[in-house]
């Protein structure tokens, strides 16, 4: 099966190793016989509908961040199009920020977003940095980790009632303070946790791959073969631990 | 000297001194972290008493070697105050502006972030910005951040202070533009430009109005020839130039520095296009003390490498090639270099995530490896965060029959020394603080004299 991903802005959003996620859901992909054809949207790009299976947006600099927004927020009634249509989405860091309502910031400057996770960005004193860990439960029943490291400035905000990726075991997560992290609308995810995400948490990547494969099946996720992933759970095992030990501090 | 000053220092020195004699290592910064607890307003005293004044050297890479370079060439004609051990914060300048009493000129590497507090303090006579590229974001911040921090630092400087720039960079050569007193260097030589810009290229967007730069040539990363199409920000114009560069290899670079006072012909015992930098901010820092060209071409290729930092060390008939990584673009650069003399079929990268390691281990997503990892028979990962370093490589292509996770790093270099056949070499990647513990593992087999010894 073919997986159509459309990796948005990666010539301005790159900033912590987005390819590393990118490049796991392609040889996670092909271990699996399915073949992965990876796509940049970039600024001015129109994305039409059905076009995707998965769309990706990662970190940037602040800089970088505010010359994509406009085209961002214009880009939005497609971006929801696609993901009511079924299409997965994962969003880390700035892209996360970005596709909520909008980011407030300190001197009282706004940047409106797209407004596809129901979420808003206030800008904080001190940034929230270090390594983190989160138990996620995606699917009913199955309780798992998400290991990873932030970076961010923002305080995000999830509206009453909105889903959180995980609850927040070690480090900041959304603002600190909420005991959350992430957002998840159905197949679309967004969090903090920057760079080597999937790398280090296979499982989120395969479950994203599943979703990706409904969307251009039409039909039901599908159960992927599973892998070895010996060094993967080691490399999970590593940052968790790091986590626990020095997580979520200032 | 003030009774005050005197006190301190003698309070500071003891404390080196003891701190060598307990074996807790060179008394790099812990006399400069009393002295600056005693007085912050010390270090100023101390750097005023120097004949000669200071010089600062700050870039995110590269700047270790840029100085030992400067002081290779100014040390027969001057006693350095050098910290020469890449101590390079406030406490790290203080003590080696404690330790030499009787140096003429202060020659100091100074850490990015600490910067703007060590010009306001030293007021240098010159001050050599060589690059800034992403490196360690959980440590530094944007680079955005430093840049700002960098253009305050540097508008303050007093009017006489040289400022010297690599305008081949566009936000550290931008500082130089409205200034009297400053000296652009680059490289000039469209032969050896990269065909694309490297996927983790900073700086890709002009300084002025955000479009993205058109770059008539990319050298390392972003440096290179560039200009912007829409409002015209371009490389300011070079006063010192590599041009002619011929690369030999894993071993030399020769090239022609060109100044406003002629050109030298050079063959600098270092390979790759990053140590040509280095070698011309050095060339402009020394000319602009006043240094004849005849002893800047001597004193650069009588170089040897700082440690760490393409340095061969011999273990029995084998050889140890040491060359530090620490952000993307230096890796990258690292690789490349690696490449030109021949892909090395024995590999031991070693990744630490140290506060001085940066902690967030995610960049070496963002170092293109691949080229290594395609041609290597045995990639041996270590440190920390080898299982992560692993996962990378056969990620990026490597087969996973030919990767071994060795945390430790100790026994992580005896088997690449193993692997490696009589005759031969092996290459090591580390990271800051694993570069720290091989250090001393090669120290304490008495393979290299302490670094405190060598001074």
């Amino acid at each position: 099966m073919r997986i159509r991903i459309g990796h948005l802005y990666p010539d301005y959003l790159n900033i912590y190793a987005d390819r590393g996620n990118i490049a796991v859901f392609g040889r996670r992909a092909t271990l699996r016989g399915h073949e992965l054809d990876v796509k940049a949207i970039s600024i001015g790009d129109e994305v039409r509908p059905g076009e995707h299976d998965l769309l990706y947006i990662g970190g940037g600099q602040d800089r970088e961040q505010a010359l994509v927004a406009p085209d961002l927020v214009a880009k939005g009634p497609e971006l929801e199009d696609a993901v009511a249509g079924g299409a997965a989405l994962l969003a880390v860091c700035g892209g996360y920020q970005l596709l909520g309502r909008g980011y407030l910031g300190r001197h009282g400057d706004s940047m409106p977003g797209v407004g596809l996770f129901p979420h808003e960005t206030v800008a904080g004193e001190r940034r929230m940095i270090g390594d983190v860990l989160l138990e996620a439960e995606l699917v009913p029943g199955e309780r798992r980790t998400i290991a990873g490291f932030e970076n961010h400035a923002g305080r995000t905000k999830l509206d009453s009632g909105a889903e959180p990726l995980g609850r927040v075991v070690a480090g900041f997560g959304n603002d600190g303070e909420s005991g959350y992290e992430g957002v998840r609308v159905g197949r679309a995810i967004g969090t903090y946790l920057h760079g080597p995400l999937l790398p280090r948490n296979p499982w989120l990547a395969d479950w994203l791959l599943s979703q990706a494969l409904a969307h251009a099946t039409g039909g039901e996720p599908p159960e992927l073969e599973p892998l070895p992933d010996r060094l993967e759970t080691l490399a999970h095992a590593v940052s968790a631990q790091r986590a626990r030990d020095r997580g979520g501090r200032f | 000297m003030s009774v005050r000053l005197a006190v301190e220092t003698f309070a500071a020195r003891t404390a080196a001194r003891m701190s060598r004699l307990a074996g807790a290592g060179g008394g790099t910064t812990l006399p400069g972290k009393l002295l600056w607890k005693l007085d912050p307003g010390a270090i100023d005293a101390l750097a005023a008493q120097l004949p000669e004044g200071t010089v600062v050297v700050s870039a995110t890479n590269g700047k270790t070697t840029t100085t030992a370079m400067a002081a290779e060439i100014l040390e027969p004609r001057l006693k350095l105050a050098w910290n020469r051990s890449g101590a390079n914060l406030v406490s790290g300048v203080a003590s080696t502006l404690l330790a030499q009493r009787d140096a003429e000129l202060g020659l100091l590497e100074v850490d990015e972030g600490a910067l703007p507090e060590i010009v306001r303090r030293l007021r240098p006579r010159v001050v050599l910005l060589g690059n800034l590229f992403r490196d360690q974001l959980d440590r530094y911040g944007e680079l955005e951040h430093i840049a700002e921090r960098w253009r305050a630092a540097t508008e303050a400087l007093p009017p006489d202070t040289v400022l010297v720039v690599n305008g081949d960079d566009p936000q550290v050569g931008d500082l130089a533009r409205d200034r009297m007193n400053a000296i652009a260097y680059g490289i000039d030589d469209v032969r050896h430009a990269r065909p694309t810009l490297q996927h983790a290229a900073d700086s890709r967007y002009c300084v002025r109005c955000g479009r993205p730069y058109e770059f008539a040539a990319a050298y390392v990363g972003h440096l290179g020839e560039y200009h912007c199409p829409d409002c015209g920000h371009a490389r300011p114009e070079l006063q010192v130039r590599a041009t002619a560069i011929e690369l030999d290899g894993l071993e030399a670079a020769s090239f022609t520095v060109e100044t406003p006072e002629g050109s030298i012909r050079l063959r600098l015992p270092l390979p790759g296009l990053y140590n040509v930098y280095n070698a011309l901010g050095a060339a402009a820092l020394t000319q602009a003390l006043g240094t004849p060209l005849e002893d800047i071409r001597a004193g650069l290729e009588r170089f040897g490498a700082a440690f760490g930092r393409f340095e061969r060390i011999a273990v029995g008939d084998k050889t140890l090639l040491i060359l530090l990584i620490k952000n993307p673009a230096g890796a990258n650069e690292v690789v490349h270099t690696l490449l030109e003399g021949g892909a090395p079929n024995l590999l031991l990268i070693a990744l630490n995530d140290a506060i001085a390691d940066g902690k967030d281990v995610s960049w070496i997503w963002d170092v293109d490896f691949e080229p290594l990892l395609g041609r290597a028979e045995r990639l041996i990962a270590a440190g920390d965060r080898a299982a992560e370093l692993g996962v990378r490589c056969v990620y990026g292509g490597l087969d996973e029959e030919a990767l071994e996770v060795q945390p430790n790093i100790e026994v992580a270099l005896d088997r690449g020394l193993e692997l490696t056949p009589p005759g031969g070499e092996l290459v090591v990647l580390p990271t800051y603080t694993a570069m720290l513990a091989l250090q001393r593992i090669v120290t304490d087999r008495g393979l290299v004299k302490p670094y405190w010894e060598r001074m």
